[in-house]
C-alpha cells in the first residue's frame, strides 16, 4: 500500500503523539494528559484512514456498524468494572486487539489469489501476526478467567505438559515456514491459527494467579508485535510504530514488573514445571495459637501511639475498606498520630492496585509511601496496621530460602513495635504459605472484614 | 528488498529503541496504568481492520473483517477508558483541591 505523501505525515503525527503520550504515562503529574495524547494519535490515525477507504458501499456500511457496536462495548465494560477487576478488564482488552490482528492478516492473506504468488515479506509478516496475536488473544482470555476466578489461580500443571507444549511450538514453526515457503495454502493458516491459539492457553495455564500481571503485560507487549506485525503486512507506518513502541515498551515494563516482585520472569513463566515447587504447609497446621484482641483494645493502642504505618493488602479492596481506612487514618491524625500508608510493589492484585483503591478514598498521594522510603520507619513504628495484607510482610523471605517467596523484598512491618493484623481468618495469602508473624508475641489478631474492623476501630479511637 | 521495506524496517529499528526509552523511568505505581494506556495504543490496529473491511470480498472475508473491525474498536475505546479511570485518582490533592471536592 504505497501512500501519499499526506496520508503519510498524518500518520507520523499520530506517531508522535503516541511516542510523547507513552513518556508522559511515567511520570505521575503528566500522565493524564499523556493518556489524552495517545488517544488525540489514535483519533488523528483514524481520521486519516477514513478517505482511503473507497470500496464497496456495503462494506463501508458494515464497518461502519461494526465500530458502533465496538465503541459502547468497549466504553461500558470499562466504566462498569469495579476497581479490584481492572486487572482482568486489562486482559480481556489486550486479547481482543490480539485477535484482531491475527484476523487482519488472515483476511490480508486470503485476499492473494488462488495460484498468486505471495510475497516473502507478506508471509512472513502473516505467519507472525497470526501466531502472536493468537497466542496473546488466548492467553489474555486464561489470564482473564484465572483472575475473574472462574478457574483456580494455582498453577495447572498434568503430566506430559512440557513435551505437550514443546509439539505444539515445533509444529507452529514447521507450518509457519511451510507457509512462507509456499507449500500449502489457506488451510495451513487455519491449521496454524488453531495451534497458536492452543499455545496461548497452554503457556499461561501453569502460571499462577498472582503472577497473571506480568503474565498480561507481557501479553500486551505481545499483541504490540502482532500489531507492527500487520504493519508490514498491510504496509501501514503507524500500526508499524505502535505496535512496536507498544512491543518494546511492553517488553520493558515486563522486566521491570517482575524485578518488583522479586522473581524472576524465568522462573515465573516457567517455575510450576518441576524445578521450582510450592513446598508449602499451606495451612497453619491449627496446633499454633494466635493473639486476638478487641476493636476496643487496639482502637485505644493506635490512639495513643505516635506513629502508626499501614499495610493495605487485596483484603482491603475485596471488602472495599478504603474510605473506612481513610477515616480511620483521620481520626488517628486528629489525636496527633503520624499516619503513612506502606505499599509493596506488588500488594493486592498488580502493582499500583492499593495506590489507585487509596486515591479513590481520597487519601492523599503524599501519604502513599513506597517500600524503599518506608521501609526503615517501620523500626520506629508503635504499630504496624496490616490490613488485608499478608504475604507482603511474610519475614520468611528473608528467613527461609526453600519458601516461595524467599528472596522477594518485603515490608519490614516485623520490625514495629506492635503489630496488627486486620484478616477475615487464618486463611494463608495469595503464595499459599504461612506465615510466621501471625504468631509472633507482639501481633494482635483483629478478625473480620476489613471495613466492618476498620469502621469499629474509627468509633474506638475516637472514643478512646 | 524494495525501498518501502527498507524504510519499514527502519522506522521499526527506530521504534524498538524508542519504545524501551521513552518508558525508561516509569515509577512503580504508574506500572499498571502504563501498561493499560500502551493496551490502548496497540488498539491502532483498527487503522489496519478497517483497511480490510473495506476492501473484503466475498462473505468470508467481510465476516472476518467485521469481527475483526468490533474486536479493534473495543480494544481502543475500553483501553483508553480504562487508563483514565485509573489515571483520575492520581491527582496530587492538595488541601485546598481536597475541600473543593468535599
Amino acid at each position: 500500500m504505497n501512500l501519499p505523501a499526506g496520508i503519510t505525515l498524518l500518520y507520523l503525527l499520530a506517531a508522535v503523539l503516541f511516542i510523547f503520550g507513552l513518556h508522559q504515562l511515567s511520570s505521575p503529574r503528566h500522565a493524564r494528559s499523556g493518556n489524552l495524547l495517545a488517544a488525540l494519535g489514535m483519533l488523528i490515525a483514524f481520521g486519516t484512514t477514513i478517505p482511503e477507504l473507497h470500496h464497496s458501499s456495503l462494506n463501508l456500511v458494515l464497518l461502519a456498524v461494526a465500530i458502533l457496536i465496538g465503541i459502547p462495548a468497549g466504553a461500558i465494560a470499562a466504566r462498569r468494572v469495579k476497581i479490584t477487576a481492572i486487572p482482568q478488564m486489562v486482559a480481556s482488552f489486550n486479547g481482543v486487539g490480539g485477535g484482531a490482528a491475527a484476523l487482519v492478516a488472515i483476511v490480508e492473506f486470503l485476499r492473494v489469489p488462488a495460484g498468486g504468488t505471495v510475497s516473502l515479506v507478506l508471509s512472513v509478516s502473516v505467519v507472525f501476526a497470526v501466531v502472536i496475536g493468537a497466542v496473546s488473544f488466548a492467553g489474555s482470555g486464561i489470564a482473564f478467567t484465572k483472575l475473574q476466578e472462574m478457574m483456580r489461580g494455582t498453577p495447572i500443571t498434568y503430566p506430559g505438559q512440557q513435551p505437550v507444549n514443546a509439539v505444539v511450538a515445533i509444529a507452529i514453526v514447521i507450518l509457519g515456514v511451510l507457509l512462507v515457503v509456499g507449500g500449502i495454502g489457506a488451510a495451513g493458516l487455519w491449521l496454524l491459527l488453531l495451534l497458536a491459539l492452543i499455545l496461548g492457553v497452554a503457556f499461561v495455564l501453569p502460571i499462577g494467579g498472582a503472577d497473571m500481571p506480568v503474565v498480561i503485560s507481557l501479553l500486551n507487549a505481545f499483541t504490540g508485535l502482532a500489531v507492527a506485525g500487520d504493519g508490514f503486512v498491510v504496509g501501514n507506518p503507524v500500526l508499524i510504530v505502535g505496535g512496536t513502541l507498544v512491543g518494546a515498551s511492553g517488553t520493558f515494563l515486563t522486566k521491570m514488573m517482575s524485578d518488583a516482585m522479586g522473581r524472576s520472569l524465568n522462573n515465573l513463566l516457567f517455575g510450576a514445571f518441576g524445578k521450582i515447587q510450592v513446598s508449602a504447609s499451606a495451612t497453619g497446621d491449627g496446633q499454633r495459637s494466635v493473639r486476638s484482641g478487641s476493636a476496643e483494645d487496639i482502637g485505644t493502642l493506635l490512639a495513643y501511639s505516635q506513629r502508626v504505618i499501614i499495610v493495605p493488602g487485596y483484603g482491603l479492596a475485596v471488602a472495599q475498606g478504603q474510605h473506612a481506612a481513610r477515616d480511620l487514618a483521620e481520626a488517628l491524625e486528629k489525636r496527633g498520630v503520624t499516619v503513612d500508608y506502606a505499599i509493596h510493589p506488588v500488594a493486592g492484585r498488580m502493582p499500583g492496585h492499593m495506590n489507585v483503591l487509596l486515591a479513590e478514598a481520597n487519601v492523599p498521594y503524599e501519604q502513599l509511601k513506597d517500600m524503599d522510603e518506608i521501609n526503615d520507619a517501620f523500626r520506629s513504628a508503635d504499630v504496624a496496621l496490616v490490613v488485608g495484607a499478608n504475604d507482603v510482610v511474610n519475614p520468611a523471605a528473608h528467613t527461609t530460602p526453600g519458601s516461595p517467596i524467599y528472596g522477594m523484598p518485603i515490608l519490614n512491618a516485623d520490625q514495629a513495635k506492635n503489630v496488627v493484623f486486620m484478616k477475615r481468618s487464618m486463611r494463608p495469602g495469595f503464595a499459599g504459605i504461612d506465615n510466621d508473624l501471625l504468631y509472633d508475641p507482639k501481633t494482635i489478631m483483629l478478625f473480620g472484614d476489613a471495613k466492618d474492623s476498620l469502621t469499629q476501630l474509627v468509633a474506638a479511637v475516637k472514643a478512646a | 528488498m524494495s525501498s518501502q521495506l527498507v524504510s519499514e524496517i527502519s522506522i521499526f529499528v527506530l521504534a524498538v529503541f524508542l519504545g524501551f526509552e521513552v518508558i525508561s523511568k516509569v515509577p512503580t505505581i504508574l506500572h499498571t496504568p502504563l501498561m493499560s494506556g500502551s493496551n490502548a495504543i496497540h488498539g491502532v490496529i483498527l487503522v489496519g481492520a478497517m483497511v480490510i473491511m473495506a476492501g473484503a470480498h466475498g462473505p468470508l472475508q467481510v465476516v472476518i473483517g467485521f469481527l475483526a473491525v468490533v474486536l479493534a474498536t473495543i480494544n481502543v475505546v475500553g483501553g483508553y477508558v480504562v487508563t483514565d479511570r485509573m489515571l483520575e485518582m492520581f491527582k496530587s490533592r492538595t488541601p485546598s483541591d481536597r475541600a473543593s471536592r468535599e
